[in-house]
């Protein structure tokens, strides 16, 4: 098991965005997230990589306990320098690239390497330009995020993501902000990583890419996990009236 | 007196202003910072007594705040120091820039995309590497503009020195014209600011460029 999270509450001032999930990801799984805005899919995967902290509930990695709480009382996390070691376990793509525009995309996908996990700077480049070479990237090495398009960008992120290293990378909405004639590539690439058994969750609207690529299908809404499954049940007989409701409306 | 020492008297005082411009920006560049993380500080009461300070050097004249500087210790504490005239100027222009300096830096800090953060907290990148690697060198680029302000401000701002009875370029420029009865030192102070800040705006103008290589 690669994460765990169990029983996860987590508030916004008043608002309770998400209620009691539960989700659990092995090695090599796939799991798409999928179901209406406000739903608290991007909740979900914030939680799983710390950008929010859950109020409740228990979050693991690799076995390695990151938070959990006592009976009664409110979610504990483990000292800073356990979590630092966590998030070398995952990778995040967001969904406006967030790359940083005053580094070359060569600078982009090694600076982390060499900056943070300390790795040899030839060794962590020569990776970097295999990496972008597996972007289809290699002639963009020199160039910076601005000369980029939106689907470029975003194989960028993949790619910086990738460098570390993660057992299992999180996409949140990674297709939303570019053109529809854009996405395709970058599907491609998560297509090819679930190819190489790539552990992934991945927050999306692509319904038919959800179908072909998961494992498994997770249906949120209103901060509930209303349907979870193999991806031909979900989409092709859905057990719950929501889901019924919110495949109709996608597919219209 | 001939124009050659005339030129040359003022030449000096031209020198002490240079003086001025370069101590008080190497001063208050790196102090706008420590404001600057003082008024952002999580703690209220640090930050509030900051703001409070701020407002008060942004609300009150430069010329005020240098002889409040140069006469304070004695008038309040009774102290006189010696040799403290130049100390005093360059504390007076150093805290005010800085002050500006701070203001500048933190709506450049402010305008920051969140995603930068998060991105270089995923990442792993500690709070410092953030700052120093990630968000300064953007934000340089974005409050640049409003620098190359201050900084021009600054070169005529310096004349303000001669309150302390400091003889910088325009000190020189009055002393001289009221004693030869000759408008020449206004020209030649006025040729020589001009001259100054063209110059500022020059270089200021190659660092921007230097920096649009990204967007």
């Amino acid at each position: 098991m690669i994460l765990e999270m169990k029983n996860i509450e987590k508030h916004f001032e008043d608002c309770e965005v998400l209620h009691d999930i539960s989700l659990s990801v092995d090695s090599g799984e796939v799991v798409s997230i999928i179901g209406p805005s406000g739903s608290g899919k991007s909740t979900l995967l914030r939680c799983a990589t710390f950008l929010e902290k859950i109020d409740r509930g228990f979050i693991s990695y690799k076995g390695e306990t990151v938070a959990h709480t006592p009976d009664g009382a409110k979610a504990e996390y483990v000292s800073r320098k356990e979590i630092a070691k966590a998030k070398n376990y995952f990778g995040l793509v967001f969904q406006n690239f967030n790359l940083f525009p005053h580094y070359s995309v060569l600078k982009n996908v090694m600076d982390a390497p060499v900056t943070v996990q300390k790795r040899d700077r030839k060794e962590a480049e020569a990776e970097a330009v295999k990496l972008l070479g597996k972007m289809g990237l290699s002639d963009k090495a020199n160039a910076y995020p601005c000369q980029l398009s939106g689907g470029q960008k975003q194989r960028v992120a993949i790619a910086r993501a990738l460098a570390m290293n993660p057992d299992i990378l999180f996409f949140d909405e990674p297709t939303s902000a570019l053109d529809p004639e854009l996405t395709g590539e970058v599907l491609k690439i998560i297509r090819q990583l679930a190819d190489e058994k790539m552990t992934m969750v991945i927050v999306t609207h692509e319904m038919n890419f959800a179908r072909a690529v998961s494992n498994r299908v997770i249906f949120m809404d209103g901060g509930y996990i209303v349907e979870e499954g193999d991806p031909e049940e979900v989409f092709g007989n859905p057990k719950q009236e929501r889901t019924r409701q919110f495949l109709q409306n996608y597919n219209q | 007196m001939t124009l050659t020492t005339m030129l040359t008297t003022m030449g000096a005082g031209m020198l002490r202003t240079i003086g001025i411009f370069f101590l008080t920006l190497i001063g208050s560049l790196p102090l706008g910072m420590v404001i600057m993380f003082g008024r952002k500080s999580k703690n209220r009461v640090l930050s509030a007594i900051v703001k409070g300070f701020i407002s008060i050097i942004r609300g009150t004249p430069l010329m005020l705040q240098l002889l409040v500087w140069y006469f304070g210790p004695y008038y309040l504490f009774g102290w006189s120091i010696k040799g403290y005239r130049y100390p005093a100027i360059l504390i007076g222009f150093i805290v005010n820039y800085a002050c500006y300096f701070a203001e500048i830096y933190r709506g450049g800090i402010e305008a920051m995309d969140r995603g930068q953060y998060e991105a270089a907290e995923i990442l792993g990148y500690s709070k410092s590497q953030t700052f120093f690697l990630i968000i300064l060198p953007q934000v340089i680029k974005t409050i640049l503009p409003s620098i190359t302000n201050e900084v021009i401000t600054l070169v005529k701002d310096t004349s303000l020195a001669f309150t302390l009875a400091y003889q910088e370029v325009f000190s020189l420029a009055k002393q001289i014209s009221a004693s030869e009865t000759s408008f020449t030192p206004f020209v030649v102070a006025g040729i020589f600011y001009f001259v100054a800040n063209y110059v500022v705006a020059y270089v200021m103008d190659r660092i921007e460029k230097s920096m649009s290589f990204y967007s």
